[in-house]
């Protein structure tokens, strides 16, 4: 019988899983989270060197390269935590870029780039192009050999996380008609390669970056074995830790919600007490708690070959699914409140619909997943 | 029960019944078996399955890790939960006594008397004995702390008078566990109940059968005319039934005696829906190869894998600390859904066929699927209606106000 991945759960998850669900409680009220929404970086730099003193941006790096040794499936109740209290960082991308390093790079770019990445550098990716497919190995920017030596890069990339915080960043371009990955020094860029994108969560900053007049050296390339390889994995990492970004951005949404039906009387009783509040309350999060199931399997099994991607591609479509249902039933329940800015169902629901449409919605992996199963 | 096994040697008592199960299952007794044991609706099927209880309570293999004295094994848990795995592994029929296995016999073990338990363990195991439960009533269903049938006094015995219904094996019972009003005047509802181990087969107590929705019959109504209960067979306290009614619900969810072990339903087999979706042609091709077939099937194989790892999430107690509850009161509501409609899928799934009906030589899988379907509602309502497992879910884990 085909395997579809199973729960497990390590004694460090269950670490982290207390430790940040604490830290990210106290450190990010929703207050704090509106206000870091006006602010142009958008996140606390203080807070980001304390993440990197907790040590968690090297969870999933090699000790080797001056991480803990630990795998992604640590990162996951992070993560989780982080989407739960809408806590603003830069980490899942300087944590996928990492992934793709580690799984594409060259040993030099290992040895140079993980320390400092485990130190606090941020980091961060350049995959999607304006077409806007999701597709990660069908790029039109290219790189182009000089006679110097020296390669030319061209051309235009879409929703770079965290880009204009970035020390490092990582593109892919087409090189002898090959997909292939390089590494960006912030100081590479030339002035205005980028433009902050206005994008649907106001707790993210995105970027549109130009490739035209960048000119990097050879050693900035990827392996060009492994570039294939570094794509797929950082495919199914993102949609890993988006997964646990959504499931606890499920829970929040639920949560909120309860809180309001428990205090807000109408027609003189709790509108919770309204089975037509407190059925798709229940619903909402009855798949919340099954979702959170895949995304502990998905983390379990990510780096087993078959049940991996299956297990990760259902906790994706799962916690998609919910956490769009039970933010926009937030929005609809808080009733007059819920039509307004401050009201926080917003939050959840431009959230939702932002993870929706990065890494591929639900009914691509959906496609994917049934090409895997029959 | 004939079992010497060595309480040590748990891979040998494996490996036998491993080969026990294997000898002794037939594939075929030449008539459709139930899926559930409240779906047991001829003789021929009661007789079949009591006679393979009794077998396999005889053999070891039922109420292995039940106390020696009252007619188990005497054996560790992990024993009896090596047998049902092989009993599962080579998909042997359902335990038939369900009540008295997964009810009555946890109770006797956890709060009965040793008289209680000397009396009634050895007849729930062999099957000699089988117990229905007398719960609902015509006009309290889902609301069963409002039971009215009462129980009066009188002397060494209480006087029973009042109807029962969905009394599943009420025909084939001899022991009924029921809930009867004492006290019609306590203050609130619950705290007039009385828990009692009442006999079936004496006067003043009648049965009638039930025409389930599927043409079947499973169920009967039970009525109680001046029907005379011995006062000592009342279990718990007088008017602390409620507290012994919800105390067998634990049990489910793990009995503190140990469970009796073995099945009393057999679970939908997501994958051999797979089969039929890749057996059944729609315009010349296998239906899988539809597409939107293809993604309705998806979500079922999604859907039985979620229910798998809740499963197994309830073993990683970090994953259950802000709702320990959640998951445990949440299993039924998914669970029976789940079941209602993937059968109900399967009979799509059978196209023009899934006009037919069980008795029709055509029909797919002898009627299978229809039949299923129909009878997946016994567990969407019974047990409290997937309609008020919402309710307790959001009352009880969310904490949202009563409705």
């Amino acid at each position: 019988m085909l395997d579809l991945g199973r729960l497990g759960f390590s004694e460090e998850q269950a670490d982290l899983l207390e430790v940040a669900t604490r830290f990210c409680r106290e450190r990010s009220p929703i207050s704090k989270v509106r206000s870091l929404m006006l602010e142009e970086t958008g996140f606390d730099t203080d807070l980001w060197t304390e993440i990197a003193a907790l040590g968690w941006l090297g969870i999933a790096i090699p000790e080797a390269y001056g991480g803990s040794g630990l795998t992604l499936a640590e990162t996951v109740p992070i993560v989780e935590q982080m989407g739960r209290r809408l806590l603003a960082s830069p980490f899942v991308p300087t944590t996928l870029a990492a992934q793709t390093i580690l799984a594409g790079g060259t040993e030099a770019q290992k040895e140079a780039l993980l320390p400092r990445i485990a130190q606090g550098a941020r980091a961060t990716l350049a995959l999607a192009e304006p077409d806007g497919d999701w597709r990660l190995e069908q790029m039109t920017s290219l790189a182009e050999d000089r006679p110097d030596g020296r390669i030319a890069l061209s051309g235009e990339k879409r929703f770079v996380l965290d880009a204009g915080a970035a020390e490092i960043l990582i593109v892919s371009v087409r090189r002898h008609g090959e997909p292939q990955l390089a590494l960006l020094e912030a100081s590479d860029l030339p002035t205005g390669a980028l433009r902050r994108e206005i994008v649907i969560d106001e707790t993210r900053r995105s970027f549109a970056l130009s490739l035209d007049g960048v000119v990097i050296s050879a050693s900035a390339l990827f392996d060009p074995a492994r570039v294939r390889a570094a794509l797929d994995h950082v495919h199914l990492a993102a949609n890993l830790l988006s997964a646990a970004e959504m499931s606890g951005g499920a829970l929040a949404a639920i949560e909120y919600t309860v809180d309001y039906a428990r205090t807000r009387k109408q027609f003189g009783k709790l509108i919770g007490s309204y089975q037509a509040v407190k059925h798709p309350l229940v619903d909402a999060y009855v798949r919340y708690e099954q979702a959170r199931s895949h995304l502990y399997s998905a983390a379990h099994c990510f780096s087993e070959q078959g049940a991996g991607e299956i297990a990760v591609r259902m906790a994706r479509i799962q916690t998609e699914t919910v956490f769009a249902y039970a933010a926009d039933r937030s929005i609809q329940f808080h009733g007059g409140f819920g039509f307004t800015y401050d009201c926080d169902a917003q939050l959840y629901r431009r959230r939702a619909l932002w993870n929706a449409s990065q890494n591929g919605d639900a009914i691509y992996h959906r496609r994917r997943l049934a090409s895997l199963i029959f | 029960m004939t079992t010497t096994a060595d309480p040590k040697d748990l891979k040998a008592f494996a490996a036998d019944a491993d080969a026990w199960f294997r000898e002794n299952v037939v594939a075929d007794p030449g008539f459709m078996l139930p899926l559930t044991f409240m779906e047991v609706g001829t003789d021929q099927q009661f007789h079949f399955l009591r006679d393979w209880q009794n077998k396999v309570y005889e053999a070891g293999y039922l109420g292995a890790s039940w106390p020696k004295e009252y007619g188990g094994g005497g054996l560790p848990q992990a024993f009896q939960a090596e047998a049902t795995r092989a009993m599962r592994r080579h998909n042997g029929p359902i335990m038939l006594n369900a009540i008295g296995l997964n009810w009555t016999g946890p109770l006797l073990l956890d709060i009965g008397s040793e008289e209680h338990r000397k009396r009634f363990i050895r007849g729930i195991l062999s099957a000699e004995d089988i117990w229905c439960q007398g719960f609902s009533e015509p006009e309290n269903g889902s609301d069963l702390g409002n039971a009215q049938t009462r129980a009066v006094r009188d002397g060494d015995s209480f006087v029973v008078n009042g109807s029962k219904i969905w009394t599943t094996l009420g025909r084939y019972a001899r022991y009924m566990i029921l809930l009867a009003r004492t006290d019609p005047d306590a203050s609130r509802k619950y705290d007039g109940l009385s828990f009692f181990l009442a006999p079936m087969k004496i006067e003043g107590v009648e049965t009638r059968p039930i025409r389930k929705l599927t043409g079947e019959h499973g169920f009967t109504q039970t009525f109680f005319t001046d029907a005379r209960i011995p006062a000592h067979d009342l279990i718990g306290t007088e008017g602390g039934g409620w507290k012994v009614a919800m105390r067998t619900l634990e049990y489910e969810r793990g009995a503190r005696g140990g469970q009796a072990g073995g099945y009393v339903s057999v679970d939908t087999d997501a994958f051999a829906v797979l089969g039929l979706a890749r057996s059944m042609m729609r315009d010349g091709a296998p239906a899988l190869e539809d597409p939107a077939i293809r993604d309705r099937m998806l979500d079922f194989l999604m859907e039985i894998q979620s229910q798998t790892l809740c499963r197994q999430r309830l073993a990683v107690a970090p994953l259950n600390a802000e709702r320990p509850s959640a998951l445990p009161l949440s299993s039924k509501l998914i669970g029976t859904e789940f079941v209602r409609r993937i059968n109900e899928f399967a009979v799509t799934l059978t196209g023009m066929k899934g006009g037919y009906y069980v008795g029709e030589p055509e029909a797919i899988n002898a009627g299978l699927w229809p039949r299923a379907y129909l009878n997946a509602f016994s567990a969407t309502i019974g047990g409290g209606t997937s309609q008020i497992q919402h309710n307790i879910i959001g009352e009880h884990v969310l904490g949202l106000p009563k409705s």
